[in-house]
């Protein structure tokens, strides 16, 4: 088996210290940072993503693969600066203004940022001009929005109205997720997406990344 | 009556099931050595940091009808305006396990220990739902009939939330205002939110068990896909025998 399968396999079992020790030896080997990243980290990392999806594991078995493709990508970020991290795309994520829960805007964080994604987190309680500004300083593809309380949800509304009046529908998208969330509440409001757990929204992000002019 | 009852962290530890169905895996699953292994450690950093405590006070029908009218934005018809009349107690309750472990949930997260993190959540999250059962059981809060008081009169107690069956959110306020649970350190911001984030409120309804029956075809349980009060009215059946 190659050195860049055993990552991947790794990583599935969410083995970080064995994450470690693959990824420094293939480096030794001589492998690119590049192909170490993709073909052993993401690799394994897709895997883990289809059978979470599959109900074949589990949440704490895709967060200690997340923490172990964490220990992965440290080991090969300093190699990879040069030329910079390959990014999937930037997004900014946050929960809503009145709203503090932050446990599945986390989660999305830690899968966003596994499927290669550069995340700009704004914690809990956030504004909505903050989330447009965020997104426009930044040159951010995507807006993440949570919120677990029905009270707060209406925040999501002013994100998108906010998003629009601003003419930046064309190149911002908006997701939203939470409890209270739904598909219906995502079209009424006129987001672009709606993500049902983390796995499902890093693929409804992955749809809506919008190729920057 | 009103009581502040305070539990070790050790009585407000939820069973391993309960916590496991919070992260995802089927009931009755047999989690991996690696999931269990988590499941202890979340248990042991819960054990080190909660603070479980809860305000509790008896309210009079009259009272309550206040209290649950809140700032009238209940649905136009829900299951408790029928429930309440018919109990034979009425309790209002918020309980919290303390700052301490959300703090410690952040501190795992920002120290990318996701794995760890999200389970001590779901720990810190079943533990809130066996504070309200430590509560409707009786012997702690004191203000309800205890479980075998409750049997011997073929009643039962069940809690109901404000944000829940039609009851809005926004009830936290009048609540609030009749509980005074600043005592406990428990506060509501304007959104309705609590904080600490692991708290709970609501109210015990103590009576015979079949004021608590009724049928989830309100126009708001199309928005409730888990439809919990399922699980608690099947409850109710299987307890006396019930098909």
């Amino acid at each position: 088996m190659s050195i860049l399968r055993e990552i991947a396999q790794s990583l599935e079992q969410g083995d970080e210290e064995g994450v470690g020790v693959l990824v420094r030896k293939a480096l030794d080997e001589r492998h690119a940072p590049l192909a170490i990243l993709h073909d052993g980290l993401m690799a394994g990392m897709d895997v883990v993503g289809l059978r979470f999806r599959d109900r074949d594991i589990f949440l704490p078995d895709v967060l200690m693969a997340a923490r172990a493709m964490q220990v992965g990508v440290d080991l090969l970020e300093p190699l990879l600066s040069r030329d910079g991290m390959p990014v999937a795309g930037r997004v900014v994520i946050g929960t809503v203004h009145g709203d503090m829960h932050d446990i599945g805007k986390n989660l999305v964080g830690i899968m966003l940022r596994c499927a290669g994604f550069d995340v700009i987190d704004l914690g809990t309680d956030v504004r909505p001009e903050r989330f447009v500004d965020a997104a426009q300083e930044q040159e951010a593809s995507v807006i993440g929005l949570s919120a677990l309380l029905t009270t707060t949800m209406p925040v999501m509304k002013e994100v998108v109205a906010l998003v629009r009046a601003r003419g930046l529908d064309a190149r911002v998208k908006v997701i939203v997720g939470g409890a209270p969330v739904s598909e219906a509440w995502a079209r009424e409001i006129g987001a672009d997406g709606y993500g049902y757990d983390a796995a499902n929204a890093v693929e409804r992000v992955r749809a809506l990344m919008v190729p920057r002019a | 009556m009103r009581r502040v009852v305070t539990w070790s962290a050790g009585a407000s530890a939820p069973a391993r099931s309960d916590v496991l169905i919070l992260q995802g895996l089927p009931p009755g699953a047999d989690p991996t050595p690696r999931i269990a292994a988590l499941y202890d450690s979340a248990l042991a950093v819960y054990r080190e940091t909660a603070e479980p405590r809860a305000v509790v006070a008896s309210i009079s029908p009259e009272a309550f009808r206040d209290v649950y009218h809140g700032d009238g934005r209940n649905a136009s018809r829900t299951p408790l305006e029928t429930i309440a009349p018919g109990a034979r107690q009425l309790a209002l309750f918020v309980a919290t396990i303390g700052e301490r472990v959300t703090h410690r949930i952040q501190d795992l997260f920002d120290g990318n220990m996701p794995a760890l993190a999200a389970m001590l959540d779901s720990v810190a999250s079943a533990a809130v739902d066996r504070l309200t059962s430590l509560l409707g059981s009786g012997v702690d809060s004191g203000v309800v009939a205890t479980n075998d008081e409750a049997r011997a009169e073929d009643w039962r107690t069940l809690a109901y939330s404000p944000g829940y069956c039609g009851w809005h959110v926004s009830g936290q306020r009048a609540l609030f205002a009749f509980l005074r649970p600043e005592e406990i350190g428990v506060t509501v911001r304007a959104s309705a939110l609590m904080e600490p984030l692991k708290s709970v409120s609501g109210v015990l309804v103590t009576g015979p068990r079949k004021i608590h029956r009724f049928a989830p075809a309100f126009p708001f349980c199309a928005d409730c896909p888990e439809r919990p009060c399922r699980e608690r009215i099947a409850a109710l059946s299987n307890a006396a025998g019930e098909t």
